[in-house]
């Protein structure tokens, strides 16, 4: 039975709870529906979401644990032996669910029987070529331990999946019968349906928490492998980057950081100016018309994916930049070997974030009481003089905050990075150079093929939790000043 | 009286020492130089920035339009019984033994006889000849014959796809002088292709099968298209609906309309925050960890890409959804407790349905924003291979392996064909138009039902 009739049919049992429910409820109000507590539909409602919420909680667990469960319990199968030299346990897993899979599709497609499939003395060869003709993907030959284990992992997972569709329907239909005995003109149906709604609006609520022990745990379990593999000390203060798939990488965060931090600097030296100076214009001199098409215009800029960007950055400018200051370009200089360097990211970048800069400072000025304009141009200050003087300084806080929630975006940008930045981990001061970012590195060692037992993998999570660890520094920092300064003139 | 006459005459002697105010001393210009130069710095700013947006919107039409049209050469194929049916009983199996190599000959005979019918000079050889059309032309005559094996025997009327060199040079991407080092066209052929298009029977014409097709190998990108990797996109977007919509309204029901002043909600405050301005790629490492390596969910399947764009528009969805909650009018609320609603029911019954417009918006510009992000998709697989075939089915959309829009340009991006480039625009013109839509959408709907109170 496949998980969707499972639901279908616990959404079938939940509609004829509701009308059961309410009409038991009209029936011991002997049909007058103003001797009942509440509303006849919430003696449905309690009915119906008795019988369900359990149950789907209950099915989500299960689907969770499952896994887990099945996983543990095979793998101690496994005897150290049958881990062949210079392989991984996590590797034989993944081995034995690709068979246990094989054999599923094979007993789904006819090609052998079930009993067949739960022999676990069969000759290994005819089934690797039974499994093989039937069109199931195998990568290495079925051994004897992975056989017998692919059997316990398929009878494990069919056990648990019985077992699951029992336990859930069970705990639906009691859920429903306790609600539905429970049924009377006096219970108070509506109190009780509000209840299990706000909770399950809390649920909904803590959806943000959960993903975010979600990303720290995720990142955490994997880089703490990491650092069981690789040295801490040469990840956060080694000098080279040099992942080597044959063992010995030198993994150092810095040349990376570098590499972030420079693209980051160039994208903020252009974006900075250009927004701050727009947002200036638009909220202290620009009429009303010219704000109202300005200001759309720039925050589309905004709205378009960094996908664009990163093309854009890739095919347009950086073949641009080398025009001009490549070999032979227009001035002759000679600077720029090829189209991926640190100034092409960054200069991209900058356009994307001119409109991030230019928004958050129009608020931020705009916040600045009137009052303390209309007292720097009574003393006869030009209204440029205003803006230095007067209205810079009183929403200077709030500007460094944006500036700070700009800079944790230039850090955390992937598409232009990857697409524009080079793979080159140095440590140059030079622009035209083509450099790499933490982002660029996590993108290229997650992709491909990844073998989730080598350093070289695992490394990108301790990338990503370092990245995640400053973008949200900057961020908390960055809204505290926002924050701090709203409140000083609210 | 006297005072008053001998004023003028003092006057010109003592003359005010600040001078007139029409006559403007250094220090007053200085200062009115300092202001319309600050003034020209802001207008500079807005210039560079609109500049900008030009620059990169013509710079994707010029370079993208070309993606929608496509060189093509007309043929008239005679599909050859003895080739195509050798043992003659029509039989669909023996049909499609014959695999696609041996259709080169029909066509190259269809290029010869062409070739001669128009009277064009040349000393190209047949295989020479046949190379200017693209690698897809004999699969594309290939299915043409199985799915109508009545026709064998007949001379049927094509359109081929040509090879990619020859649309760029019917493009202008490809000139003599950018092939001296190109193995797989020569200057013969070009002229070849210049006596074709001269007789009309090769052309340039729209190509749907841009906007509708599957992508193809790194060696025909004449061939490639977007189609399927947007109903993967479709797919994905589908997912965001189905979860980011409820979830991100319930939990903004509950923080705004019934959250307690305590611990626990300063701390789901906080987090939505923070997820707001979480890097885009920590959502994809998040879901290469827990969907697809912790719940062994299929790789490169758009529900588990659904999944991590849900995470990462829920902030989103939460955020605008709250604006629009707190907008109602307090009084509202009152009316309905006074008439004897309970709080669910006042909120439920009246402030959620005044406040869906404003819901409704935030959530088209959430799913906008998910339908443009890249950078998880990389992470979670949809990317490195060829979504050559559109799913087979509702279920298999969400769960067999595709690709999604932006995933596609990234991946065209990569290849070494130029001519993908070309497409990698294209597909970008493709899908500003779907964002362009749905912000119009969401800006339409924000006019319409817009209420101030």
């Amino acid at each position: 039975m496949a998980l969707s009739w499972l639901l279908l049919i616990l959404l079938a049992l939940a509609v004829i709870g509701f009308f059961a429910g309410r009409s038991r409820a009209l029936a011991s109000a002997g049909g007058n529906v103003r001797d009942l507590h509440s509303l006849p539909s919430y003696y449905g409602y309690n009915v119906a979401l008795t019988a369900l919420v359990p149950a789907v909680g209950v099915l989500i667990v299960w689907l969770l644990a499952q896994p887990m469960i099945v996983n543990s319990t095979v793998s101690s199968l496994i005897p150290d032996q049958a881990v062949p030299e210079g392989s991984e346990r996590g590797l034989i897993m993944s081995e034995v669910r690709r068979v246990a899979y094989g054999l599923d599709g094979a007993v789904a497609s006819g090609a052998m029987t079930e009993t067949q499939a739960q022999n676990g003395n069969a000759d290994i060869e005819a089934l690797t070529k039974t499994l093989k003709d039937a069109g199931q993907v195998l990568t290495q030959d079925i051994t004897q331990p992975i056989l017998v284990a692919a059997q316990k992992f398929r009878s494990m997972t069919s056990t648990g999946t019985v077992a699951m569709q029992v336990v859930v329907l069970a705990l639906a239909l009691l859920g429903a019968a306790f609600a539905y005995v429970r049924t009377h003109k006096e219970f108070r149906a509506r109190n009780v349906v509000e209840q299990g709604v706000l909770a399950l609006l809390l649920l909904a609520a803590s959806i943000a928490i959960l993903t975010t022990i979600g990303i720290v745990l995720s990142m955490l379990f994997e880089t703490m492998n990491f650092f069981q593999l690789h040295s801490w000390k040469d990840f956060f203060f080694g000098s080279t980057w040099a992942p080597n798939f044959r063992g010995g990488s030198e993994l150092s965060i810095l040349p990376l950081l570098w590499g972030t931090l420079y693209i980051s600097v160039i994208a903020l030296l252009v974006a900075v100016p250009i927004g701050l100076f727009a947002a200036i214009y638009l909220s202290e001199y620009a009429s009303g018309v010219t704000r109202s098409i300005a200001k759309p215009l720039l925050e589309i800029l905004a709205g378009i994916p960094t996908i664009v960007y990163g093309l854009f950055a890739l095919l347009t400018v950086g073949p641009a930049l080398v025009s001009m200051f490549g070999d032979g370009g227009m001035l002759g200089v000679g600077w720029m070997a090829s189209s991926n360097a640190v100034l092409t990211a960054g200069l991209v970048m900058g356009i994307m974030l001119i409109p991030f800069v230019s928004s958050l400072s129009d608020d931020i000025i705009n916040a600045v009481p009137q009052t303390m304009r209309d007292g720097s141009l009574g003393l006869g200050a030009t209204h440029s003089e205003t803006v230095r003087n007067v209205i810079l300084p009183a929403a200077l806080p709030g500007i460094v905050g944006a500036i700070l929630l700009a800079a944790s975006r230039a850090i955390g940008e992937t598409m232009i990075v990857v697409m524009a930045a080079g793979a080159i981990a140095k440590f140059s001061g030079n622009p035209f150079d083509a450099m790499t970012t933490i982002t660029t590195r996590i993108v290229s060692q997650l992709t491909g093929d990844t073998d989730f037992a080598s350093p070289e993998t695992l490394v990108a999570f301790a990338l990503g939790l370092t990245l995640f660890i400053i973008t949200l520094g900057l961020n908390i920092f960055a809204l505290y000043i926002v924050r701090k300064y709203r409140e000083q003139y609210e | 009286m006297t005072d008053i006459s001998q004023t003028p005459d003092a006057a010109p002697t003592t003359k005010p020492k600040g001078g007139s105010l029409f006559e403007k001393d250094a220090r007053t210009k200085r200062r009115n130089a300092a202001e319309s130069r600050f003034k020209m710095y802001g207008i500079a700013a807005i210039g560079i920035g609109l500049l900008m947006l030009i620059v990169l919107v013509t710079n994707i039409v010029t370079a993208g339009t070309g993606a929608f049209q496509q060189s093509f050469l007309e043929l008239n194929v005679e599909l050859k019984a003895d080739k195509l049916d050798k043992k003659g009983n029509r039989n669909i199996e023996d049909i499609k033994k014959v695999s696609t190599f041996g259709y080169a000959p029909l066509i190259a005979s269809a290029l010869e006889s062409e070739v001669e019918k128009l009277g064009i000079q040349t000393d190209l050889k047949s295989k020479a000849m046949g190379k200017i059309l693209s690698k897809a032309a004999q699969a594309e005559l290939r299915n043409y014959v199985i799915a109508n094996p009545d026709e064998i025997g007949n001379t049927v009327s094509f359109r081929f796809l040509v090879n990619s060199r020859v649309d760029g040079y019917m493009k202008g991407r490809v000139t003599r002088e950018s092939i001296a080092n190109d193995k797989s066209i020569s200057v013969e052929q070009l002229d070849f292709v210049d006596q074709l298009r001269d007789a009309g029977v090769l052309y340039k014409a729209f190509n749907p099968d841009f906007i509708l097709g599957a992508d193809a190998s790194d060696q025909r990108p004449e061939a490639a298209g977007i189609g399927v990797s947007m109903l993967g996109s479709l797919f994905m977007m589908l997912v965001v609906l189905a979860l980011a919509l409820p979830i991100g309204v319930a939990a903004s029901i509950y923080l705004e309309e019934f959250a307690p002043q305590n611990r626990l909600t300063d701390i789901i405050e906080v987090n939505i925050s923070n997820l707001a301005a979480v890097p885009s790629i920590v959502f994809g490492i998040l879901g290469l960890a827990v969907f697809i390596n912790y719940m062994h969910l299929p790789t490169s399947a758009p529900l588990v890409g659904g999944l991590v764009l849900t995470l990462m528009t829920l902030p989103t969805i939460i955020i605008s959804t709250r604006a629009s909650l707190k907008a109602v009018p307090p009084s509202i609320r009152d009316a309905a407790l006074g008439v004897g609603a309970s709080k669910m029911q006042a909120v439920f019954h009246h402030v959620l349905p005044l406040a869906a417009p404003g819901i409704l918006t935030g959530t088209i510009i959430g799913l906008a924003q998910a339908l443009g992000e890249t950078a998880p998709l990389l992470l979670i697989g949809m990317v490195g291979f060829i979504a050559s075939n559109p799913p087979d089915g509702i279920v298999a959309g969400f769960l067999s392996p595709n690709s999604a829009m932006p995933a596609q340009i990234y991946e065209w991006s990569k290849r070494a064909d130029p001519a993908f480039y070309e497409r990698a625009w294209g597909g970008i013109i493709i899908l500003l138009i779907f964002l362009v839509t749905m912000n119009t959408i969401a800006v339409l709907l924000r006019r319409r039902f817009e209420r101030r109170w």
